[in-house]
């Protein structure tokens, strides 16, 4: 009996992320929900510019690449093209999302488009060799940095979850991590949720995964899931910040 | 009991499976080279393993397939 195989929906060629990067583990629970809700023939997804700007390699579904920061605007007009049909889902990094996205972003929220969004949170610019991301941490070295993120000068982190919140438009937003394998579980949960909410057309989901970048944090594979646990998970705490419609069937 | 299928030349060596295993089944491998240059993972202790798939959840590769 097979207990665990390479999902259907994530192709079958070597990725080039990193030695250790939580990215694959992420497309592989992305590959895995699309294989489970059997919509793998229905499905676009959007790439977006960053260390998943070559995401499109790795899905067997259909794939557009997005311009930077863009992907939720090109998501809404594939899918307003065919509501029924399509199922869309972006996959961005923070800096594509949380940057130069950020007004996408905000306005498909604000909209509640019915869309899926994965989106990626290492705390660092990982493609362009580890700058200063909107999502580092106070304090944090990184190559624009070096002396850690200064506060005074560089203003403090965004909590996307928790920003998005705030908006009445959309209908799911769960923070979760892929540091342990309790928490994979509980990743693949929350993407087939958001999966699942478009399905019933329920509207704008949103899942962080608060994601490792061993390269750019200058520490082993081991080191960096630690890391996770240790730091980013106090700043960023993990949970559903939004239900709507869990809290209407109260 | 059970058999890992490790597909060596896509191992970054990361080593996460080796950490995660209960069993200490895993190792990456001391004097063995792939195709990508990193030095990749063994089923080492393959006999003691008990098919849990933490191993291959933890795989940022998706190398590793689990049967039992």
């Amino acid at each position: 009996m097979v207990v665990f195989d390479k999902p259907k929906s994530l192709a079958d060629i070597s990725m080039h992320y990193c030695p250790g990067c939580t990215h694959g583990i992420v497309h592989r629970l992305v590959a895995e929900v699309i294989d489970e809700l059997g919509i793998e023939g229905r499905t676009i997804g959007i790439a977006p510019v960053g260390c998943s700007v070559m995401a499109y390699n790795y899905f067997n579904c259909d794939m557009i690449e997005a311009a930077h920061g863009r992907a939720p605007a090109v998501a809404t007009g594939v899918k307003r093209a065919n509501p029924d049909e399509h199922i869309v889902f972006t996959y961005q990094g923070d800096g594509d999302l949380a940057s130069i996205g950020m007004a996408e972003t905000v306005h498909s929220a604000a909209r509640n488009e019915n869309i899926t969004i994965i989106f990626i949170n290492n705390a660092i610019y990982g493609m362009t060799g580890g700058q200063m991301a909107p999502t580092s941490l106070p304090g944090q070295v990184t190559q624009t940095s070096p002396y850690g993120r200064d506060v005074n000068a560089c203003g403090f982190p965004v909590r996307v979850c928790e920003m998005l919140a705030t908006l009445d438009g959309p209908e799911y937003l769960e923070r979760v991590t892929v540091n342990s394998v309790k928490a994979i579980k509980n990743a693949k949960k929350a993407i087939k949720k958001a999966f699942q909410n478009q399905i019933d057309k329920k509207g704008f989901s949103l899942v962080e995964v608060l994601s490792t970048c061993p390269t750019n944090w200058g520490m082993t594979p081991k080191d960096a899931l630690k890391w996770v646990d240790e730091k980013m998970i106090p700043y960023y705490p993990l949970g559903v910040y939004k239900d709507r419609s869990a809290k209407e069937d109260k | 009991m059970a058999k890992l299928t490790i597909n060596v030349d896509n191992c970054k060596g990361c080593g996460l499976c080796v950490d995660v295993c209960p069993k200490k089944v895993l190792e990456l491998s001391p004097n063995k080279i792939n195709k990508k240059g990193h030095k990749p993972v063994e089923a080492v202790r393959e006999a003691d393993c008990i098919g849990c798939a933490f191993c291959a959840t933890m795989c940022p590769d998706c190398i590793i397939k689990v049967e039992r």
